[in-house]
């Protein structure tokens, strides 16, 4: 339970310092890197290490490459449906939230099957 | 073009919208923490990668915008809309950085201390992230998108 809690206050913190450091920068494509930093990486992998070891955070990292590129993925989709067709932010976000989980998991299964 | 740092934008930030973003962030973490511990390290190792900040961003600076437009008697709707547009295509730049900080850590930690590893891979991260902002506002990719489309979705702010 305590790491849960410790999880919880440490990735709430490192979240809300990379959104804060987003708001104040301009031009806004610059402050939007911001949003793709890596905060839960850097709020739990240290977690990880403590409770696991490192060879279960390195298998974690190697997943976070392909999560990366189901974000890459999802967030240009966004811009596209935000830019072209003008929708609200929340609808965008959360109507293409499958596309992140359907190119991550993809990419993973993909990747198992040439193991 | 040049990069500012406004931090009277944290004054404009209401006590509602740090909460969401708290709340968020945590939430996230402690689910990509159980999705490791029920599906094990290679699928709960994606959710490191999740968009967290992402969505409560773009949605908080469409709000923002739209504020400030009718602060000033306009209907900020459309500029809400094209703002958090171009805030999602610099998160799409971000992800390469995301990518190479992950690339790093998967490669750099069985060899070497936790501290050390993001000690190299968050500069990595950084320094990634602005390589591709900086190419994508040079000269060479403005004249090609001049060819192209006048609305494409990396168009600069």
């Amino acid at each position: 339970m305590t790491e849960y809690i410790l999880r919880f206050l440490i990735g709430g913190a490192v979240v809300s310092l990379f959104a804060v450091l987003a708001e104040m920068l301009r031009p806004k494509s610059f402050a939007g890197l911001f949003s793709a930093a890596p905060s839960i990486a850097l709020a739990t992998i240290g977690i990880t290490i403590a409770r696991h070891g490192v060879s279960y955070a390195a298998i974690e990292s190697r997943s976070m490459i392909f999560g990366a590129v189901g974000f890459f993925v999802y967030a240009t989709a966004c811009s596209w449906l935000l830019m072209r067709k003008r929708v609200r932010a929340l609808t965008a976000t959360a109507a293409l939230l499958p596309v992140w989980l359907g190119v991550s998991f993809g990419l993973l299964w993909a990747w198992s099957l040439q193991r | 073009m040049m990069v500012q740092c406004k931090f009277s934008a944290i004054k404009g930030i209401l006590p509602h919208e740090w909460i969401t973003r708290f709340v968020f962030g945590g939430a996230v973490c402690v689910f990509a923490g159980l999705m490791s511990k029920w599906f094990g390290a290679e699928i709960g190792g994606l959710f490191l990668a999740f968009p967290a900040i992402f969505p409560a961003g773009a949605c908080l600076v469409e709000a923002h915008e739209r504020r400030h437009k009718a602060r000033a008697g306009f209907d900020g709707t459309q500029r809400g809309h094209i703002v958090a547009g171009i805030d999602a295509a610099g998160a799409a730049m971000g992800c390469v950085g995301l990518a190479g900080f992950a690339l790093i850590c998967r490669v750099c930690l069985p060899h070497m201390s936790a501290l050390a590893v993001f000690a190299l891979a968050t500069p990595a991260w950084f320094v990634l992230s602005m390589g591709v902002w900086w190419l994508r506002k040079s000269r060479v990719f403005r004249r090609r998108r001049k060819r192209g489309s006048s609305t494409h979705a990396f168009r600069p702010s």
